[in-house]
């Protein structure tokens, strides 16, 4: 038997696998109304696809580039499209993270919820699709068009329960916002075009633009961009869409969309634009790491979970920016080596997110459907109703949470090796600043382990908070699987880190032109060349606990029997225990509130000592909307009420205008 | 040297978990001497745990698998990190696998896992407990590893057994950033370890209790685990301030086994010591309120900030 000969490029792949995904959201519309056949057959194949695209994603990203021109779009702009290392990876993040939650909304969509199943699913499979074509575009027309169809397809998604006022206005908020980001990119694009005219991405790498002007499409890349990974003070959007949507397309939109904004920057600053200028980083690294602490104090002292969860995403993008900003400061001085390592822990960042942030919402999905309940003060208990869903969430939380042997680890890992041997950049006060970035990204880790604790403890330990918790049921299969696929990413992630390494280190190849001897793998260790003799093995370090913790359980266990008896909890004593005595998220949240108290606006109603009812209350705000939103909403409110001014409604009055104009132009032109 | 390395890890985490109760016991006894009270032997905390595993353990009704898992996962983690420190001898094969980062996060996976299993049952004291815990360890979390960045910084290596070998071969300097880490690192010591100003090993007010209002619904083996590892923590956390601060006398690979051998005396009387240090400092001091607890624990990460700082201008 011959070998057949494959002629399919990668990036024919990649494409079929989007077109598919489209074709399957325009077969959702042959049976609108059907749970069972969206359900059934037509997630679970967008699953299939997903799966394929990651397979592909990862044997195409050692491939040397491709390119390709598709025959649509406007009759003078074509579609260009790319498939080069860096578009490989996020093609993989895509393709994997969607696999698990399209197999997971499989089980999930109901009848009777919001917008029809057939409707959905042609707006989920569309929103995959241009998230893909976002990746593999290599014009600015194809890029924009395929940013903005993600950012619609996501609006539709979100206010899929649109009869519900607030719904309406997140949506609202983050339409907005997605389009002040979208002016942002396409006047980065329009700068970076450098009068060429030409708006292919290869026509922009070629031209030569002053370097003011190259930082000028820096800044409104990193502003375009930032808007839609909610960098603060554009981070609005996020807590008010994340509650909003449905728990899949909340995964979606936190573990694969704010990527294509890190995707996107990457793309513009290390690609796009020549001549890379260290204060473009310090830039980067300080929104990235306002965001990250930003984030995470304010992920404490929530009480809705999908808030608590997006607020948290809040902070891992800044962390991922935080590695990019240290990424831009390292090759504007020249020291590749840990230029690499920082992006190499930025694109491993990105990864690991896409999966525990996924694991994360799509438990609360299910404790969503199970209980009805997203107020973390009516939950508690659950890991004896909902043992399958408990135990894969805690694989998302002790990930997220930065602790080994898992993949948030490793990653945190890498930034703080970048971060710690940063000794040599030229400019001194960079010197001293980093250093104290370093700690700032310690702080917000072990404040998210803080977090975590609180979302996992409140809501699946303790005693049920509700009498209706104990009415709660585990995830169906389909959701179980789903939540395996991406509580298994997250293991492998973290335990084999050096296969991951040689993966992402193609990309640092060609992005900052570093040969794998400066990748930092060594045999089976992680082991930077840029931080002289540290390594970090996850397999032997876990290997090692779990014989201790296995001899330990056995040894106890051979010695001094497994007798157990059941009783009532001790308490000290205490005999009249209940539920509304465990400590509840706001409490959780508390010492928080009280350390960080200047960033927080509170509005508390405390009881008078005579209430016959006392009630206690505290509503925690984002100053932010204070500082920012709230003045420029009464300016353009000012602005538009000046222009109303104008409309007077008569016929007369615009006849007169029109009038006037005629005569003003006429007396410029003659 | 290859068997040499094998067994000074064997013999490092034997000796940690041999020594830990006893160095616990000691620290026990010099506050009854400096309290004027009759002190018990060095070996009560080996009685304690022996009486511990021959008890039958009575869990909460609703107690679930996680409360049942969670001491020997801490357990673990524990003589996981025990591995890694090097405490006699600095040819440790595991370390390669686990730095200093590495560490921070072992002991950070030990704390969420009390917490957790704190939370399991739903008491009030269990959860405030948890909550206090985490309060403590987001502080303590990044100063140490402020701590253990410098250190790094100045002997170029995040593996503890390198550090240990860099700052014993150095020239004998006055290092004013060691100086400032060696005060914020006591301060997260005492922190991390229940010990006052923080939290009282010994107190029976349970609204002031930190740790043990988190262990109070363990019982028999279970509870033997978690004072075991208890005692494993602040025995690793006296051996990183040894590797830190006071390196000399660690057997080095190019010391062969006589150093070794001569390394165990001098960490008993290092752990001597430290344990009357310890103890002095205990009862000098009285104990912060919860609320008050953040701004020392600020300060030992400001401190640490400060050290790094200091390393960064003056080079030293």
């Amino acid at each position: 038997m011959t070998a057949v000969e494959v002629s399919f490029s990668y990036l024919d792949a990649c494409l079929g696998v989007l077109v598919a995904w489209g074709a399957i959201g325009v077969a959702g519309l042959i049976r609108p109304r059907s749970v069972e056949f969206a359900g059934r057959t037509l997630f679970p194949l967008g699953a299939v696809c997903g799966v394929m695209l990651t397979v592909v994603a990862i044997a195409s990203i050692a491939a040397p580039t491709e390119r390709a021109v598709l025959p649509v779009g406007l009759p003078d702009l074509p579609f260009h499209i790319r498939r080069d290392a860096l578009s490989a990876v996020f093609l993989a993040l895509l393709g994997g993270a969607s696999a698990g939650i399209s197999v997971f909304s499989a089980g999930y969509f109901r009848k009777g919820e919001g917008a029809l199943p057939g409707l959905l699913c042609l707006e989920y499979h569309v929103f995959l699709a241009a998230m893909g074509l976002v990746l593999i575009a290599d014009d600015a027309y194809a890029f924009m068009v395929a940013w903005e169809t993600m950012a619609l397809a996501s609006y539709f998604l979100v206010t899929t329960q649109h009869r519900i006022a607030e719904i309406r206005s997140a949506g609202f908020l983050y339409l907005l916002i997605a389009h002040v980001g979208a002016i942002g990119i396409l006047l980065s694009f329009g700068v970076m075009q450098g009068g060429s005219w030409q708006f292919t991405f290869d026509a922009m790498r070629s031209a030569h633009i002053a370097p003011e002007w190259a930082s000028a499409a820096f800044c409104l890349a990193l502003f375009g961009f930032g808007a839609k990974a909610g960098l603060v003070p554009l981070h609005v959007w996020l807590p008010e869409a994340h509650p909003a949507a449905p728990s899949p397309v909340s995964a979606l939109m936190s573990g694969v969309m704010l990527k294509t904004a890190v995707y996107g920057l990457l793309r513009v600053s290390f690609d796009l634009l020549h001549g890379v200028q260290w204060w473009w980083g310090l830039l980067a690294l300080a929104f990235g790491l306002g965001s990250a602490f930003y984030g995470v104090i304010f992920a404490a002292v929530q009480t809705d979970m999908k808030r608590l969860l997006a607020w948290s995403s809040i902070e891992n993008l800044g962390i991922v920016f935080t590695g990019i900003g240290l990424t831009l400061v390292f090759q504007g001085c020249d020291m590749s080596a840990l230029a690499a390592l920082a992006l190499i822990a930025t694109l491993y960042h990105a990864l690991n997110h896409a999966f525990m942030k996924s694991v994360l919402f799509l438990g609360t999905g299910s404790v969503l459907h199970a209980t009805g309940q997203r107020n973390l003060g009516r939950l508690g208990g659950l890991i004896h109703r909902m043992p399958w869903v408990t135990w894969l969430t805690l694989v998302g939380v002790l990930a997220i949470a930065g602790l080994p042997p898992l993949n948030g680890f490793v990653s945190e890992w890498l930034l703080l090796q970048a971060f710690l041997f940063a000794g040599e950049v030229p400019q001194a006060f960079v010197n001293m600043l980093l250093p104290v970035g370093a700690a700032v990204v310690a702080l917000c880790t072990a404040l998210a382990g803080y977090v975590m604790v609180k979302f996992f403890g409140v809501i699946f330990l303790g005693q049920p908070r509700e009498a209706s918790l104990a009415g709660a049921h585990d995830a169906g299969v389909m959701e179980r699987i789903g939540l395996l696929w991406l509580a298994g990413a997250c293991i492998a992630l973290g335990l084999l880190p050096v296969q991951v390494v040689h993966l992402l280190g193609s990309v640092v190849q060609e992005l900052l032109h570093v040969g794998p001897g400066d990748w930092g793998v060594d045999g089976w260790l992680l082991a930077p060349p840029a931080a002289r003799h540290a390594s970090y093995g996850p397999l032997a370090l876990f290997a090692v606990t779990v014989a201790v913790v296995v001899l330990g359980a056995v040894g106890v266990r051979v010695w001094f029997g497994r007798r157990a008896r059941r009783g009532p909890a001790w308490d000290c004593g205490f005999v009249r225990l209940d539920s509304r005595m465990q400590d509840t998220a706001e409490g959780f949240g508390q010492p928080i509130r009280h350390m960080f108290e200047p960033f927080f606006s509170m509005q508390r109603e405390l009881p008078t000592p005579f209430d016959a009812l006392p009630r206690y209350r505290v509503t925690v705000g984002d100053r932010i909307w204070g500082l920012v939103y709230a003045p420029l909403g009464a300016v353009v409110r000012g602005t538009a009420e000046f222009a109303a001014r104008l409309q007077q409604g008569r016929i007369a009055t615009y006849l007169l205008y029109s009038f006037v104009t005629l005569v003003v132009l006429l007396a410029l032109v003659l | 040297m290859t068997p040499l390395r094998i067994v000074t890890q064997l013999l490092e985490i034997a000796a940690a978990l041999i020594a830990a109760p006893a160095f616990l016991g000691w620290v026990n006894q010099c506050r009854a001497w400096l309290q004027n009270r009759r002190a018990p032997s060095v070996l009560q905390p080996y009685y304690g745990l022996r009486k511990l595993f021959g008890k039958d353990v009575i869990l909460a009704e609703n107690a679930s698998a996680l409360f049942r898992f969670a001491p020997y996962a801490v357990f673990g983690t524990m003589v996981a990190a025990a591995a890694i420190i090097p405490s006699m001898g600095t040819g440790l094969p595991l370390s390669t696998a686990a730095d200093a980062i590495a560490l921070v996060g072992l002991l950070a996976t030990a704390r969420v896992f009390v917490s957790l299993a704190a939370m399991d049952v739903g008491t009030a004291f269990g959860t405030l407990g948890a909550r206090r815990e985490m309060m403590v360890g987001f502080l303590a979390e990044p100063a140490l590893l402020m701590v253990l960045f410098v250190a790094a910084m100045i002997s170029h290596t995040t593996s503890l057994p390198l550090i240990a070998e860099g700052l014993t071969t150095r020239a004998l300097a006055l290092y004013p950033s060691l100086a400032f880490t060696a005060v914020a690192f006591t301060l997260v010591l005492l922190a991390e370890n229940a010990r006052i100003p923080v939290d009282n090993p010994a107190t029976h007010l349970e609204l002031t209790m930190i740790h043990e209002a988190m262990l109070l619904e363990y019982s028999g083996r279970h509870l033997a685990m978690m004072e075991w590892a208890a005692a494993l923590k602040l025995f690793n956390y006296a051996c990183i301030g040894f590797a830190l601060f006071i390196p000399w006398g660690t057997g080095t690979e190019a010391g062969g086994p006589a150093a070794l051998m001569l390394a165990a005396p001098l960490l008993a009387l290092k752990l001597a010591v430290a344990g009357a240090g310890l103890a002095v400092v205990e009862t000098l001091s009285a104990k912060l309120r919860v609320f008050r607890a953040p701004e020392f624990l600020a300060t030992a990460f400001l401190l640490a900030v400060l050290g790094l700082l200091v390393y960064l201008l003056l080079g030293a």
